[in-house]
């Protein structure tokens, strides 16, 4: 409860900064914020809008917070969501003869698996060599979005000027909610992924061990929990999240792979998961806050004259004022750590 | 003539009364250790005194003068430093540099360094306070930073100087060099409180003594006509056993944990060499043991965390050398961890979650993988009763517990399965009288039932009060082993320290065998 009012203070803080620096800059906060209100909730279009934007920040998000808890720093969504895209992409154009349910399903999951492998290539090489994941994830990021623009370029390439495949057929479509909007069924995979992830923490053994290795390594080698196996299952598991990102997007928004498609929904991911504390349902509510913000950006593009870069300064804010109490807590605890052996204080 | 009176000092917090009308004197140019358990009131009292922290009610006298602290800067102008536990000093500065900091000599406009380097060496030389003025203080170990805190101090011309627990963080030789500066101190007329839990060093130091128990002034008296016995029982408000513990009485003992000429090397240095050992059911076999010979990594070869590269580790006669952490907690070896916080523990854990660590896979707490969440929480609501551990509920975060309720949490998880060897390490390390007491009842209470427990600890008292055999390691080796009433505590310092007998001076020792 009280880690729940620390966190909307933080956030009111942040838009009150937000505005006094649109307020120095010369813009009417209060009219830059309506029209952000107004352009994520004001209407049906607005609303499916903001649910739309919110659907792969929730996949990414969640992504991140699951190898977070495990102690596991995966900056790598990106371009495991790039791998996902383009399996699922594939699996849609070369794959035609099975039901289109079944099909959608096949795409899922072949895209979570190659996303799985593809971060599972950053578990192994931390657990063998000692590699940190940091480096690793950003370096497969630069050659996954290498790899499928090559492939989108050049031997997947449909007709046309534009560097994108073929569209999958109509029948494995994610559907549409409020047509023409672009929130798809999607958006239930994603809350389901993050039911079954809180479950996942809470209730099983593998859970149970991966949250033991994320607070202290060294007490779980000691329980007997084996650090490599798990380091890995925390890893995959979040590639296999961030790749469904990219799987949806193609199966429910674009409908073919496209190079580029991502607006760094990968990386948006990290900061939706520290908003969150890296806590599986509150993924859900802080990707609608970004989702939000990216939803009434045009809004705010179209009403007023305030630039959109506001909107990531907003997120920066939100990031920074969320973050530091959580950072100067951790510092304490390190400095108490350091020097104090059993007393009161 | 006191040179420190509080009278009727109440502090209250939130939901606790720190300090409950409390009386407090110092005589001038005495050691005053302040007694109590941890949370007993000891450092907010001493906060008080030191301005950190205002009083709701009480007076304070200094020197005979009613005085109103409001912040530390009266109180170092009334002559009362106070030496934290975690030193307030900036690494990246000289030691001349930090003893003068706020109160610095200047030459005109500019800082006198050679004036304090000056300063600082005058003060060494006159209190026997060894430091070097011009290292930064970056570099220096534990103690002599706290040699540092205490010049800050007498620069700053303290008469009445608080110590927080300056014996925590140092190591024994430390000890004994602290406790030198602090009588000469005393002979030079300054009045010093020292805040502890720790007897012998109150026994040894103080000229009296104030015990604090939750909150209360319990009693001050006179170091020269009490006993340890006496403190102990003021700490914790029953009487404290510092009897030995009765030798096992349990009739058939068969080997139940045996080490054969075990080696380990780090680094490609021997760190066990050629170690044999064994404990038979129904027995303690007390490790003593300087710290750093061996001892951890003995451990580690029993649990699994390391194997041994050669000779072989027993368990009732099956060769478990080369086994796995999990493989060793499910043949029965149960592990007490000598480093809780690092080893044995999740803080952030619930300390129901925390009660299964290491055998969260027995069919009792899962089922294909699955936690069962009803059994968990019986078994630790039941733990938490039977072992005592003080907390709100079951589902307290265990960093928010004192270290005996720690330890307790460990203790239990380990007793409560069934072990069949149990590896008892530096058991009662930072704990309270009170807990060390019971921690001791359950290591006898598992030897009555059978089972092998080694016990490895640093405290030579404890080794004496539980053991059944007492065995010395030195530099990786066990050089002496016998029923513990076969040493007298010189004998085992002596082992200890050289790896030898007091009487034999040059000779190698064979006494493994």
């Amino acid at each position: 409860m009280n880690r729940l009012i620390t966190l909307l203070i933080s956030l009111l803080a942040a838009f009150v900064v937000g505005g006094l620096i649109l307020a120095v800059a010369g813009y009417d906060p209060f009219e830059a914020y309506e029209a952000l209100i107004v352009g994520a909730f004001g209407s049906k279009n607005a609303i499916a809008n903001t649910l739309a934007k919110t659907t792969p920040l929730i996949f990414t998000g969640l992504a991140v917070a699951v190898a977070f808890r495990g102690g596991l720093f995966n900056i790598g969504a990106e371009g495991q969501l790039y791998m996902g895209a383009m399996v699922a992409a594939l699996v849609g154009v070369y794959f035609t003869g099975l039901p289109g349910l079944l099909q959608a399903a096949l795409a899922l999951l072949a895209a979570g698996v190659v996303g799985a492998v593809w971060a599972g290539i950053a578990g192994f090489m931390k657990v063998k060599f000692q590699a940190h994941e940091v480096i690793v994830t950003i370096m497969l990021n630069y050659i996954a979005i290498s790899l499928t623009n090559y492939l989108v370029n050049y031997p997947f390439k449909a007709e046309g000027m534009v560097p994108r495949t073929e569209t999958i057929p109509a029948g494995m479509q994610l559907s549409r909610l409020l047509p023409p909007n672009q929130v798809t069924t999607g958006i239930f995979i994603a809350i389901l992924g993050c039911i079954i992830m809180y479950w996942m923490f809470n209730r099983t053994v593998y859970g149970y061990e991966i949250r033991a290795i994320g607070h202290n390594q060294d007490a779980a080698r000691t329980g007997g929990i084996s650090i490599g196996k798990r380091i890995l299952l925390a890893m995959c598991l979040s590639g296999f999240i961030a790749a469904l990102a990219g799987a949806v997007e193609v199966l429910g928004v674009h409908k073919y792979f496209v190079s580029g498609f991502s607006p760094g929904y990968g990386y948006d991911g990290i900061a939706v998961a520290v908003l969150a504390r890296n806590h599986p349902l509150g993924v859900l509510v802080s990707a609608l806050l970004f989702g939000a913000l990216r939803g009434g950006s045009m809004n705010l593009d179209r009403q007023t004259d305030v630039p959109t870069d506001f909107v990531i300064m907003i997120q920066a804010l939100v990031i920074i004022f969320v973050a530091i109490p959580w950072i100067i807590k951790k510092v304490k605890l390190m400095r108490k750590r350091g020097n104090s052996v059993g007393s009161q204080s | 003539m006191y040179a420190v009176e509080m009278h009727g000092i109440t502090k209250r917090f939130a939901n606790t009364t720190a300090n409950d009308s409390v009386t407090f004197t110092v005589k001038s140019g005495e050691i005053h250790s302040l007694l109590g358990e941890n949370g007993a009131g000891k450092t907010t009292l001493m906060k008080i005194l030191y301005g950190l922290q205002q009083p709701d009610e009480g007076e304070i006298r200094i020197n005979g003068v009613t005085r109103q602290i409001d912040n530390p800067s009266v109180a170092i102008k009334l002559g009362i430093a106070m030496v934290h536990q975690h030193f307030m000093l900036i690494d990246s500065l000289t030691v001349a540099e930090n003893v003068v900091l706020g109160y610095e000599k200047r030459k005109g406009w500019l800082f006198d360094m050679a004036g304090a380097v000056q300063a600082v060496e005058q003060l060494s030389e006159t209190y026997g306070l060894k430091v070097n003025p011009r290292q930064s203080v970056g570099e220096l170990p534990v103690g002599t930073k706290q040699r540092v805190e205490i010049l800050k101090a007498l620069y700053r011309q303290a008469d009445i100087l608080i110590l927080d627990e300056p014996t925590a963080v140092l190591t024994p030789l430390e000890v004994v060099e602290l406790f030198r500066v602090l009588r000469e101190l005393k002979q030079a007329g300054k009045t010093i409180i020292i805040i502890t839990h720790k007897l012998n060093e109150t026994m040894d130091l103080a000229d009296r003594a104030t015990v604090l128990r939750g909150g209360k002034n319990v009693g001050t008296v006179n170091i020269s006509e009490t006993s340890p016995a006496q403190l102990a029982e003021m700490m914790v408000g029953r009487k404290i056993s510092f009897d030995q513990a009765p030798l096992s009485a349990y009739p058939n003992r068969t080997k139940l944990l045996e080490i054969r000429n075990g080696i380990l090397r780090k680094h490609h240095v021997p760190v066990l060499n050629g170690i044999s050992l064994e404990v038979n059911g129904g027995e303690i076999l007390g490790i003593a043991g300087v710290e750093g010979n061996g001892q951890t990594e003995l451990i580690e070869a029993i649990t699994g965390l390391s194997s041994l590269d050669e000779g072989q580790v027993l368990l009732a006669g099956r060769d478990i050398t080369k086994q796995s952490p999990v493989q060793m907690i499910e043949s029965g070896i149960g592990h007490i961890p000598e480093d809780r916080n690092k080893l044995g523990l999740v803080g952030e854990f619930s300390i129901r979650d925390n009660l299964i660590l290491g055998y969260h896979n027995r069919p009792s707490f899962q089922r294909f993988k699955l936690l069962k969440v009803n059994n968990i929480k019986r078994h630790a609501a039941q733990l938490r009763k039977r072992f005592a551990i003080k907390s709100e509920s079951i589902d307290t975060k265990v960093k928010a517990l004192s270290g005996g309720n720690q330890q307790k949490v460990v203790i239990g998880r380990v007793l409560s399965q069934e072990p069949i060897v149990i590896i008892a390490a530096q058991p009662t390390r930072g704990v309270d009288i009170g807990a060390i007491e019971y921690i001791h009842q359950q290591l006898i209470e598992m030897r009555d039932q059978g089972k092998a427990v080694l016990l490895i600890s640093a405290e030579l008292e404890e080794i004496r009060k539980l053991s059944d055999k007492i065995a010395v390691i030195y530099e990786g080796r066990i050089v002496a082993y016998g029923p513990r009433d076969a040493f007298d505590e010189l004998e085992l310092g002596s082992y200890m320290t050289r790896g030898k007998a007091i009487n034999e001076p040059r000779k190698e020792t064979n006494a493994d065998e």
